[in-house]
């Protein structure tokens, strides 16, 4: 059981564990945590907090992708969350009692988690390929955000609404807690409850769990209600950050730098086994990755080409062909395949 | 229809019946041409003054970048693929090209080098694709990262353009027919672009595998149709496209943001589907293509002529999408059963 | 065809392993010109891997091919096709979203200057289809044809151009019997003109209707060939079947009749697609075996008895209430179970462990929330484990990598974890080793002894005798009979499946 769990994520772990170590020497400040006013400071804690969007969104698609699917809206999703709340909070007349964040907070992710059920329910129910049945949302969510804050930028002041991102909590971000419960809970549900197992049994073979009695369908739908929530309370710390409903900006390119952290956790995007663990640390990885970027000089906005570089690098690790002549060349095999019977060969057209 | 023979007399039940068994893909094109004529229509008796020529010409020449686009898109989309690289790549070829121009590089270089440049983005997607076997989607996604960086990486802020042959492409008002009905080079190369993709899909041998294997890889392959060179040609088409379209954007705009073309993949698939490609390939036209822009241009149209928000325009497209996936499910459904 | 010309195609010491468990083993076959020769077995046989080695596929391992007196080695279909062999799948391997002249010419389309012709294109595709005297506008899109329409098409593109070699593999799967008639008298038409057709059917009377000859095969190895005038019906059943030399103690329990029989399971009138109008019961403690040839219905009968499929027509009760099993969770939740005849891509859920495997149908019968903590669920695994013999006895190791029949056992183990009424496995022994096979056998018997009422589907007939107390015999989606298996020889048994209708 250690032995599986170790092989799992040892080159996840390995690879961030490179990350940092490169950064530390590169700048021994990098690992250096400052104490101010019993609250701490410093480059990893920034990373710390920083990934708490990314992380919730990631674990939403991590469900999903174990299903086979693909839940592109997220990032729009997170803009229409981000602006319900910022537009309760700045028509209220009390911005900052906490009754109005409470309800700005609530209805948000409320309308992400409906918009996830509308996701699940064109891919479980219609029957619409997950990337054609999310991108509808992903083009139409950002126009209904701009439309909720009117087509500007909402920006408020709400001292409670503020916490949630850049408030401390025993000396550590509150961002970073609300992150680790959320991993906690959908960790919780997902292992101790049989659900984890049955998504993963409906993303390996759906026919097969179909036979054995599998609600495939609800447990699909399901998915993509889970990462509805979880991107809309990313889109509330988004928002918190930077106080303010940005529908262009916030969650933009969020789905791709979330499915890259699942796939760098080890997670196959053909579905099946999922690693919620690996997904965590892939997103601490991407987290990482930006950060260095930003170290080395290079402008944000020229990450995604360090980016893409990762993920042609992953997904040629991942390629079959790619491992076939690392097999032939090594005379290694990757892997045995005693599942094939020699009925297997006949299977097709006999 | 009835069930029985329908070969002896042409009534009009055969004629139907004989349309529609050759020529039961191009359903889906009408009916998009019906939505735009329904919008034109709509749109006339709403607000009196719409179909005006100075409004239709000025639609090809918002829309020209987006059409050719959506042509390069039309050839992925039919062997079953989808390019999401498309807008970036728009992007970064117009940035490199307007920063050429700056550094005095004269335009007859800079726009054969633009084209490479977008041929061969898509070339690596092709690759990616074809020989690593990674998702369309994903490797796309890749290139899309990659050019968007490489087009900050030329420059964070935007490029204007002053070399004369650029903007000569857009400044020039050719009257097209009496009246104000004009058309820009842009328009016509657009136009031209979408000429030369119905053609070539039509009447070669490259454009008919293209429907074969999105029909049915495996058994184009049993056919002894080059599947591998033609998918990979069809990546390179589209970032040929998108190649083309960054010098094109150029032109419309007369500078480069390395911003420009966010979000456009989604209206280039958009566009394409509602023009009545199918997203499982091997059904569609480039024309139906050029017809789901022009729907596109036109809500974009009817809603600053409403001087409403422009974010509707994403909404609406998104439920237009939203309903041809849909009633494209259910053909796909019906068919099967057959 | 008296004066014997010399074989236009050859296959000598044929020889394909996957994963070292070997699919055909030295296999010769041989095909003349102006003759229609048949390839039967029964699933497994290794008639597939054959054909694909003679089209070019998937090359054989070892063996040569010879055509006309030359010897030959395919790598792609292509070159098959280039050298005259042509094929027509079972599945329509043809394109419906282009049009009918474009399915018959594409690859050799008419060009000019680089451009395809249409005019030339649609001319000579008509005049393909005139020869096969098949009248249908070319320039229509094949996907607006019925499917015995395209699979004449199919034959079309495969006979255009020079074709000396037509292999047809189950081409009359999806047709009637005028549609069948047609595609004879095609057939018959290209074997006049000295084609070497080699046709592939699991319907007995069409083989005997079109062929001249008639190779057979069995687990891999060649039983023999025969000229098919020559080789009664029964003993052609009798070849492809085999018997099995193992000799087994399971003695045959007799049948329950009278009043000790009490119907658990009742079908009436179960109806969809070709499978007409089956009746069957079934008491406890009752083995009912499904006898019948490859696609005489058994394994459809199995999947509407078991809510995997929902019938077009019919009724079931359980224990004399009216029930309907809409989908396999419905149907679990009243006791029906059902173990597919494809274990791999129905059954085993091969990421998932042992564990896993064993308790997922139970889990998802308790629901999500209600989760089996996991030393219940460890003690469950391990107790089947135990009691089927399954091997390794690590549980959680992904069943994937389990022997095929440690993933029969895992699947029965599933079943049998839900406690259900009736159990419905389909072939499960097909595949596995001599010794798993007996051991499935044996726990059948148990389960019956116990009190379990279970349907057991074989393609082999003699395990269906030896297993079940009764037999349901099936012909062409009909039920013909349902004896008990004491009255039952195998003789007999085979005598009824390979009767012609006409013969009654």
């Amino acid at each position: 059981m250690m032995n599986v769990l170790r092989h799992r994520l040892f080159w996840p772990i390995a690879a961030l564990l490179v990350l940092v170590i490169v950064n530390t020497v590169a700048r021994p400040s990098f690992i250096a945590v400052t104490v101010q006013g019993g609250q701490l400071y410093g480059p990893l804690i920034d990373i710390l907090r920083n990934s708490a969007p990314l992380m919730l969104v990631a674990l939403g698609m991590t469900i999903v992708i174990a299903t086979r699917g693909i839940d592109l809206s997220v990032g729009a999703i997170m803009a229409v969350s981000g602006a319900v709340a910022l537009t309760i909070i700045e028509g209220s007349p009390d911005p900052d009692g906490m009754g109005t964040v409470l309800i700005a907070i609530v209805t948000g992710v409320l309308v992400a988690f409906v918009l996830g059920l509308w996701n699940g329910f064109l891919v479980s129910v219609i029957g619409i390929q997950p990337i054609i049945a999310t991108l509808v949302l992903m083009l139409a969510g950002r126009g209904i955000a701009l439309l909720i804050t009117g087509g500007f930028i909402t920006t408020i002041n709400s001292d409670p609404y503020r916490f949630i991102a850049q408030g401390y909590v025993f000396g550590l971000p509150f961002a970073l807690y609300v992150s680790l419960a959320a991993v906690a809970i959908v960790a919780l549900i997902e292992r101790r409850t049989a659900l984890g197992m049955l998504t993963e049994a409906v993303g390996i073979n759906p026919e097969a769990s179909r036979l054995a009695g599998v609600r495939s369908r609800g447990i699909i739908w399901a998915a993509y209600a889970v990462s509805g929530l979880l991107a809309g309370l990313a889109g509330i710390l988004y928002s918190s950050n930077i106080m303010a409903a940005d529908a262009n900006a916030a969650g933009l390119y969020i789905e791709l730098d979330a499915i890259l952290a699942v796939v760098l956790g080890g997670t196959s995007l053909m579905g099946g086994k999922f690693s919620l663990a690996g997904t965590v640390v892939g997103v601490f990885t991407i987290q990482t990755l930006k950060s260095t970027i930003t170290f080395l000089g290079v402008p944000p906005a020229v990450s995604p080409l360090f980016l893409a570089i990762v993920v042609v690098i992953v997904v040629l690790v991942q390629s079959p062909r790619l491992r076939g002549w690392v097999a032939r060349s090594t005379r290694w095999r990757v892997r045995p395949a005693a599942s094939r019977d020699t009925e297997g060969s006949e299977v097709a057209p006999s | 229809m009835t069930d029985q023979s329908m070969l002896e007399r042409p009534t009009l039940g055969t004629a139907i019946q004989r349309f529609l068994s050759r020529r039961a893909s191009w359903v889906p094109f009408f009916a998009a041409l019906l939505i735009l004529v329904l919008m034109f229509a709509g749109a006339q008796a709403y607000f009196g003054n719409f179909l005006t020529p100075r409004v239709i010409s000025s639609l090809l020449l918002d829309n020209a970048y987006l059409l050719i686009l959506a042509v390069g898109m039309t050839f992925v989309i039919l062997t079953g693929g989808i390019d999401l690289s498309v807008g970036a790549v728009m992007a970064f070829t117009g940035m490199l090209g307007a920063s050429m121009l700056r550094d005095g590089v004269p335009a007859p270089v800079v726009v054969p080098v633009m084209l490479v440049l977008g041929a061969s983005m898509g070339l690596g997607v092709g690759v990616l694709v074809q020989y690593f076997d990674v998702q369309p989607f994903i490797a796309s996604l890749a290139a899309m990262f990659a050019a968007r960086g490489l087009a900050f990486m030329v420059s964070l802020a935007s490029i204007r353009v002053d070399d004369a042959g650029i903007l000569w492409l857009q400044s020039t008002r050719i009257q097209a027919a009496p009246g104000s009905w004009f058309i820009t080079p842009t328009g016509i190369i657009a136009i031209l672009v979408v000429v030369a993709g119905a053609l070539v899909l039509a009447y070669t041998r490259f454009g008919r595998t293209i429907y074969a294997i999105g029909g049915n890889e495996q058994s184009a392959r049993l056919m002894g149709l080059p599947v591998v060179r033609t998918k990979l040609l069809a990546y390179v088409v589209s970032g040929l496209c998108a190649g083309l379209a960054g010098v094109v954007f150029t032109a419309y705009t007369g500078a480069s943001y390395p911003l420009n073309g966010i979000g456009t993949e989604l209206d280039t698939i958009a566009a394409v589907v509602i023009g009545g490609t199918l997203l499982t390939g091997g059904s569609g036209f480039v024309l139906g293509s050029m017809i789901g822009v022009f729907v596109y241009g036109t809500i974009k149209t009817a809603i600053s002529f409403l001087g409403a928000e422009q974010s509707w325009t994403r909404i609406t497209i998104g439920g237009l999408l939203l309903l041809f996936v849909v009633v494209q499910r259910l053909i796909v459904a019906r068919s099967r059963r057959r | 065809m008296s004066s014997q010309p010399a074989p236009i195609l050859q296959v000598q010491g044929a020889t394909v392993r996957f994963q070292a468990e070997p699919a055909l083993e030295d296999v010769a076959f041989r095909m003349f010109p102006g003759e229609v020769h048949s390839l039967m077995g029964e699933n497994g046989a290794g008639k597939s891997t054959l054909i694909k080695g003679i089209t070019g596929a998937r090359p054989f391992d070892q063996g040569t091919v010879t055509l006309d007196g030359e010897v030959v080695a395919f790598a792609t279909p292509a070159e098959a096709q280039r050298a005259g062999i042509r094929t027509v799948y079972q599945e329509i391997d043809l394109l419906p979203n282009l049009t009918v002249a474009e399915n018959i010419m594409l690859g050799r389309e008419p060009r000019r200057r680089g451009v395809i012709d249409w005019g030339a294109m649609h001319r000579e595709a008509a005049a393909v289809l005139a020869e096969l005297g098949v009248r249908i506008d070319p320039s229509s899109l094949l996907g607006s044809h019925a499917v015995a329409v395209q699979q004449l098409v199919a034959i079309a593109r495969a006979v255009s151009g020079e074709v000396r070699v037509l292999v047809l593999d189950e081409p009359t799967s999806s047709l009637d019997t005028d549609e069948v008639g047609e595609l004879f008298r095609i057939l018959r038409d290209l074997r006049d003109r000295g084609v070497a057709i080699l046709f592939i059917s699991h319907f007995l009377d069409q083989v005997y209707e079109i062929c001249d000859r008639v190779t057979v095969l069995r687990n891999g190895r060649l039983v023999g060939e025969y000229l098919t005038r020559e080789l009664l019906r029964i003993d052609l059943v009798q070849k492809m079947l085999g018997r099995s030399g193992d000799e087994l103690a399971i003695p045959s329990r007799p049948a329950i009749t009278g009043d000790a029989r009490g119907a658990v399971l009742r079908a009436g009138g179960l109806t969809r697609g070709r499978v007409h109008g089956i009746d069957a019961d079934l008491a406890e403690g009752e083995v009912l075996g499904i006898a019948g040839l490859l696609g005489s219905g058994r394994t459809e009968v199995a999947r509407m008895l078991t809510g995997i499929d929902r019938p077009d027509a019919g009724r079931i009760t359980l224990e004399g209430a009216a029930v309907a099993p809409g989908s396999p969770r419905r149907a679990i939740a009243l006791g029906l179970t059902y173990s597919s005849e494809n274990r791999r891509t129905e059954g085993i859920i091969s990421e998932l462990t042992v564990r896993e495997n064993i308790t997922i149908s139970l889990q998802a019968q308790r629901g999500i929330f209600r989760r089996m903590r996991l030393t219940r669920q460890r003690e469950l695994a391990a107790s089947w484990v135990d009691a089927l013999g399954i091997r390794p006895t690590a549980i959680e190791q992904p069943a994937g990598l389990l022997s095929g029949g440690n993933q029969q056992k895992v699947l029965l183990a599933r079943l049998l974890a839900l406690a259900p009424r009736v159990m419905v496995l389909d072939e499960p022994t097909r595949g596995i080793d001599i010794g798993a096979k007996v051991e499935v056998q044996r726990l059948v018997d148990e389960l019956a002894e116990n009190g379990m009422a279970v349907v057991f589907i074989s393609a082999e007939l003699e395990e269906v005798l030896r297993v079940s107390t009764r037999v349901m015999l099936l012909r062409d989606g009909r039920l013909v009979d349902t004896l008990p298996a004491e009255r039952l020889t195998l003789e007999t048994l085979l005598a009824t499946i390979a009767k012609a209708d006409d013969r009654a």
